[in-house]
């Protein structure tokens, strides 16, 4: 077990609490920035892949997981995101550089503005009121095929960095650092959330809005900037989807990625990066798994006995309630325990980790 | 003037007068008790110091000026800050960030350059901390500092609480029953705790509380409230001996000579 002494105010602030999380983190950024180099381009793309599902994960951590408010309607930010940042280059000629940022504004402003009548609601509601936000920018994604070309889709260009090409087949390499570059942004974006006021007024709003407003905090501004953030970081996660993807329309951001994306999360962990990182895999690689098992099954088997259809979702559907009976925080609250367990051993106790009852809370005021 | 008026409010659910032209002054640096039997409407009274009622007739003034058009969350700001009867702490955060939630009033970045963590939204940071850990040394919260709330006792839940209001830096701290459910060891520090946010921190302190000990000990004037309604109001040994408030807490003479007979 490890004892930290601290001897300033920095100790808590600092984005590392000790030197040795700070290598760990080091390795796994050298690890990220070589593994182009040992890879082949397939399993080049399904890293890339994590990745931009983890910005989208990420993205939807900080509303769910940090301010605690439900959301169905992510997928419909993705689109945004993607849409905007397509069109953007397409119809006003301007470069990725300039347009993809400029996506995650409009996708963030909309996220913003959803919020304004949302953040009254809460809880199955609230999932009820963004699922119908997904649904209507499906909609409108078709209604509007002057501008968006309806259910034939719009072809992502290749992007053009000062001269660098950035395609997923033809550079794979490229794309795939593109990625990891704007996921660390957004590590480092959420990060500092967490220390510093607004993302303890977040953790307030999830954990009791009656006193987060006692403690000065504006409950539906609050809300109103985490929906903001949030949907921004998905935008985000959208434009390189869209660029990921090469070509999209309306069916490519459906209810389905909402749904996805949600118990990606709860699988992963709830309010923890790490979580977001986790739940991106099981849903970036699962797919991937499940076709190498089937094939290999199959020819195991000397049949096509295990080609079912509609066998991913139906797994996905088994994780999540092996995961809800079992382990409800989730991939990262797991290893969370097997760490304790080594870091006390042979003191770990069972119990260590059982949520105490929470007294009686104050009943809801008007 | 006095730093809080409450000047014959009254308000109503639906049929129910929950509070009945109740009127009060309270002066600067003084410990006001509210006392009555369950229903009187004492924590009533705090939703609507709090703005979380609108009263239907009467003003509140606080430092002179109405805070009837103001929301909730402007009263941190003003300088008053509260506790809760049924704790209502950050549950999956630890004491420490439970108190810096209390200095949210204090704060002076946004979302921008928290984003970006500025040299200045560190410096800010800092400033925070300092203060927390004197609210942490007066409440000798040390060893709780970097502890769960979800895994705290009771007891020291009470006080992380009380702490987080003080780390509002308040003008007036309203104490929603804070000796409720602690020991008599407990009680006793709650009560010099009080003295000390009063003669040191020259805060003003209105509190809910039940247990008479504590309320003769530490406050300066007592309201006593039956049915939403005044029954009297002076220094706890003239609450404590009118005749009102013992038939409100015991029943009339008559009514016990029914019992017996």
């Amino acid at each position: 077990m490890r004892t930290v002494f601290k001897t300033s105010y920095d100790a808590d602030i600092n984005m590392f609490q000790h030197g040795y999380q700070f290598g760990w983190y080091a390795l796994l950024l050298i690890i990220a920035l070589v593994l182009p180099f040992y890879l082949g381009s397939f399993w080049l793309g399904e890293m890339t892949s994590l990745l931009i599902w983890s910005i989208a994960c990420m993205g939807l951590m900080i509303l769910v997981g940090q301010t605690g408010q439900a959301s169905l309607g992510h997928a419909a930010f993705l689109a945004i995101g993607a849409y905007a940042n397509v069109l953007l280059q397409q119809r006003l000629g301007l470069p990725f550089l300039i347009s993809f940022p400029l996506a995650g504004v409009i996708a963030g402003i909309c996220g913003a503005l959803i919020a304004l009548p949302m953040a009254r609601l809460h809880g199955i509601y609230l999932a009820i009121g963004t699922l119908a936000v997904t649904i209507l920018v499906d909609d409108f994604i078709v209604i509007a095929a002057p501008l968006t070309n309806g259910v034939q889709g719009l072809f992502a260009p290749a992007i053009e960095i000062f001269g660098l090409t950035i395609d997923r087949y033809r550079t794979p390499m490229h794309f795939y650092y593109l990625a990891l570059a704007v996921t660390l942004l957004v590590v480092f974006f959420y990060r500092n959330l967490l220390r510093s006021p607004l993302g303890r007024a977040f953790a307030a709003i999830r954990d009791s809005e009656i006193s987060a407003q006692a403690m000065g905090v504006n409950i539906a501004r609050t809300k109103a900037i985490s929906f903001g953030i949030s949907a921004g970081i998905t935008g985000l996660g959208g434009a390189l989807l869209g660029h990921y993807a090469g070509i999209f329309n309306n069916e490519t951001f459906n209810i389905i990625i909402s749904i996805q994306l949600l118990l990606a999360i709860v699988i992963g962990g709830l309010g923890s990066i790490h979580g977001a990182f986790f739940g991106a895999a099981v849903i970036a690689m699962l797919p991937q798994s499940i076709a190498i098992a089937r094939d290999n099954l199959n020819w195991l088997s000397g049949s096509r006995a295990f080609s079912v259809p509609g066998m991913e979702t139906a797994m996905f559907g088994l994780i999540l309630v092996v995961f809800m009976l079992f382990e409800p925080r989730g991939i990262y609250g797991r290893w969370l325990k097997i760490r304790t367990y080594f870091e006390l051993f042979p003191f770990y106790r069972k119990d260590m980790f059982r949520r105490q009852k929470s007294y009686l809370k104050t009943e809801r005021m008007r | 003037m006095s730093l809080l008026e409450f000047d014959n409010v009254t308000l109503r659910f639906g049929g129910v007068v929950a509070v009945n032209q109740v009127s009060f002054n309270v002066e600067e640096g003084e410990v006001f008790a509210l006392v009555g039997p369950n229903g009187a409407g004492k924590s009533t009274v705090f939703n609507l110091i709090s703005r979380i009622y609108d009263p239907a007739e009467g003003d509140i003034r606080f430092d002179g000026k109405s805070i009837l058009g103001m929301k909730p969350y402007d009263m941190a700001r003003l300088g008053i800050a509260r506790t809760f009867q049924n704790i209502e702490l950050f549950e999956h955060a630890t004491v420490m960030h439970n108190l810096l939630v209390g200095r949210h009033r204090h704060r002076k970045s946004n979302f921008l350059t928290e984003l970006l963590f500025t040299p200045f939204v560190r410096s800010e940071e800092r400033r925070h901390r300092e203060a927390i850990e004197k609210v942490i040394d007066f409440l000798d919260l040390q060893v709780y500092r970097d502890k769960y709330i979800a895994g705290l006792p009771y007891g020291v839940r009470k006080i992380v609480e009380m702490g987080r209001a003080l780390a509002i830096e308040p003008r007036l701290l309203l104490l929603d029953e804070p000796a409720s459910g602690l020991s008599v060891e407990e009680t006793q520090d709650v009560a010099f705790w009080v003295e000390d946010i009063k003669k040191q921190m020259g805060i003003t302190v209105i509190m809910v509380e039940h247990d008479m000990h504590l309320v003769s000990a530490v406050s300066d004037r007592v309201l006593a409230l039956a049915d939403g309604k005044t029954l009297s109001l002076g220094t706890p040994q003239e609450v404590q001996s009118d005749p009102r408030v013992i038939e409100a807490y015991i029943g009339t003479t008559d009514e016990n000579e029914e019992v017996l007979a």
